[in-house]
């Protein structure tokens, strides 16, 4: 298992030549993140989870949804090879809901990668975020909240393509953010997203 | 598979050694310049900064690491001509460039399968098609055959089969100009660039009437015209710095002068006379053959230069941090190719 994942990142860097930018000075320690990020390609979650550092990649669970990669043996395959959290898009219900869901799932020493457009965006501009990703913040407000940006990937390998191809692609990684005591939930998504958006800027 | 069947067939003795005396003096002079320019970094490195303008030390720095990339690029082509290494290395940078240069450009998502086919059939065979041209490996059929084929793969195919696929995509939208950006791609970073390891190819003779075959090497050739595209680019840069006053195109490239041009052309040709030793060129013959390289050297630096304009960016390096811009290092290589090798399989000048 371990070893088809290295295997994957490596082929997914190979073809989207990405090169890393942290804005800030990034600090190898195991508290726990989320990663939330612009998502356009199905090479998103795997090119930035090989863009970590070696000892958080082991600790870091990329979320995805169940009723599109529970389908089909190699998807699954793929899927339980990142350890990826199926979340059920379709089906949400008030005890389990995605958001106790992953709470439960990390623990205490996991961190998660998140997409909170709520799926791959065909549009130039991003989408508006979900709220899943508050209400991550409202429960466990100690969670490190880090935006990153995703250029050029959608090039790669768009929605709906098989065939990848291999342009050059660049992922920003910003610093860390956190829920403001108070803090209303459309300000906070705008302010998340915002915080993506000035990625792309830099 | 065949291939390398075939290959381990080919009669040694029909071989043509790579590494003569005149290919390895021009090999290890070059090799002792750019031990020499280390050696100049490196003292430069230790000096207060102060001494060097750090905008000429970086661009010196960069040119002398892109040459070092390029002689051992070179040389290890050579070592493994007997499984088509120039061939396989150039087409490795080729797909690299080209990889930069659609990364630059934009494209619409109906132009993905174009794309893709641009970059892992066309580029391939191009150089597929170059490596099995090589006489020496192939003792029974010519390489015409194979100069024929790829000569025309990406002029007479590519270049039809893209508008056809971007329409067949069924996206109408600036569908001339995506068509176009396609296609230079394929022509500047694929096509023009396999020229240079074509040279490789060449059967060349010591006198007009093609009788009398030239026994030198064609790695010396090929070695000749990348030092001279190289020297044609620092003796214009050096002139420009020197004197140059009148600026050609200000919008496009403001250190491009008039002075600097002529000036390169001159040198470039003087030096190609010197070190025509390692090829079949009389003397002015050399001349003209070391102008036009520095010329079309000229044209493909003016030609990068008015893409990157166009599109804002002033190296393909700063494009994606972190990555180094193979196409800045090689537009006047890529140019100056297709022209050398053409003049030299016809040899016009000769009969002057």
């Amino acid at each position: 298992m371990r070893l088809t994942a290295h295997v994957l990142s490596f082929v997914a860097k190979l073809l989207s030549g990405a090169s890393v930018r942290w804005v800030d000075e990034f600090k190898i320690d195991t508290s726990q993140r989320v990663y939330f990020a612009n998502h356009t390609s199905h090479l998103d979650a795997l090119v930035l989870w090989s863009s970590l550092p070696k000892q958080l990649r082991a600790l870091t669970r990329p979320v995805a949804a169940k009723d599109y990669w529970n389908k089909g043996a190699i998807r699954r395959y793929i899927a339980d090879t990142f350890n990826a959290l199926l979340i059920d898009r379709t089906n949400i219900k008030v005890h389990r809901s995605p958001v106790e869901t992953m709470i439960r799932a990390i623990g205490d020493e996991h961190s998660l990668i998140v997409f909170p457009e709520g799926g791959r965006n065909t549009e130039p501009t991003m989408g508006s975020f979900k709220s899943g990703l508050y209400y991550l913040a409202k429960k466990k407000p100690e969670l490190e909240l880090i935006p990153v940006y995703i250029d050029n990937l959608n090039r790669v390998l768009p929605k709906g393509e098989f065939l990848p191809v291999p342009l050059l692609s660049c992922i920003t990684i910003g610093a860390p953010m956190w829920l403001e005591e108070g803090e209303p939930k459309m300000e906070f998504l705008a302010r998340a997203r915002d915080a993506v958006q000035n990625l792309k800027e830099l | 598979m065949t291939v390398f069947y075939l290959l381990a067939e080919a009669p040694e003795e029909r071989l043509i050694k790579f590494f003569d005396e005149q290919t390895n003096i021009l090999l290890g002079v070059v090799f002792l310049v750019l031990v020499l320019a280390l050696g100049a970094i490196y003292a430069l490195r230790r000096q207060p900064e102060n001494i060097v303008n750090p905008a000429v030390r970086r661009t010196f720095e960069l040119r002398v690491r892109a040459w070092c990339m390029m002689f051992a690029i070179l040389v290890a082509g050579f070592f493994l001509r007997g499984v088509n290494g120039p061939a396989i290395l150039f087409g490795l940078v080729s797909f690299w460039a080209l990889r930069e240069y659609i990364t630059m450009t934009p494209t619409r998502p109906a132009d993905h399968k174009t794309l893709f086919w641009a970059l892992f059939f066309f580029t391939p065979a191009q150089y597929v098609l170059v490596g099995l041209g090589d006489p020496n490996q192939w003792s029974s059929r010519g390489s015409d055959l194979y100069y024929g084929m790829f000569s025309a793969l990406i002029p007479v195919y590519a270049s039809l089969l893209i508008p056809a696929s971007i329409a067949i995509s069924g996206d109408e939208k600036r569908f001339l100009e995506r068509t176009a950006k396609i296609q230079v791609g394929l022509l500047i970073c694929v096509y023009a660039l396999s020229y240079a390891p074509a040279l490789l190819n060449l059967e060349l003779f010591e006198d007009p009437k093609r009788e009398i075959a030239w026994e030198g090497s064609p790695a010396g050739l090929l070695f000749y015209f990348v030092l001279l595209v190289q020297l044609g680019d620092i003796f214009q840069y050096g002139w420009g710095k020197l004197m140059g006053r009148r600026v050609i195109a200000p919008k496009i490239n403001s250190s491009r002068t008039w002075e600097g041009f002529l000036g390169g052309v001159l040198t470039t040709a003087l030096v190609a006379v010197l070190l025509r030793f390692a090829t079949p060129f009389e003397g002015l013959e050399a001349f003209c053959m070391g102008a036009v390289v520095a010329i079309m050297g000229f044209a493909g630096g003016m030609t990068m230069s008015a893409i990157k304009r166009d599109r804002g960016v002033k190296d393909y390096g700063t494009l994606v941090q972190g990555h180094a811009g193979v196409l800045d290092r090689i537009d006047s290589l890529c140019f100056a190719a297709p022209v050398f090798f053409h003049l030299a399989m016809h040899r016009p000048f000769f009969y002057l």
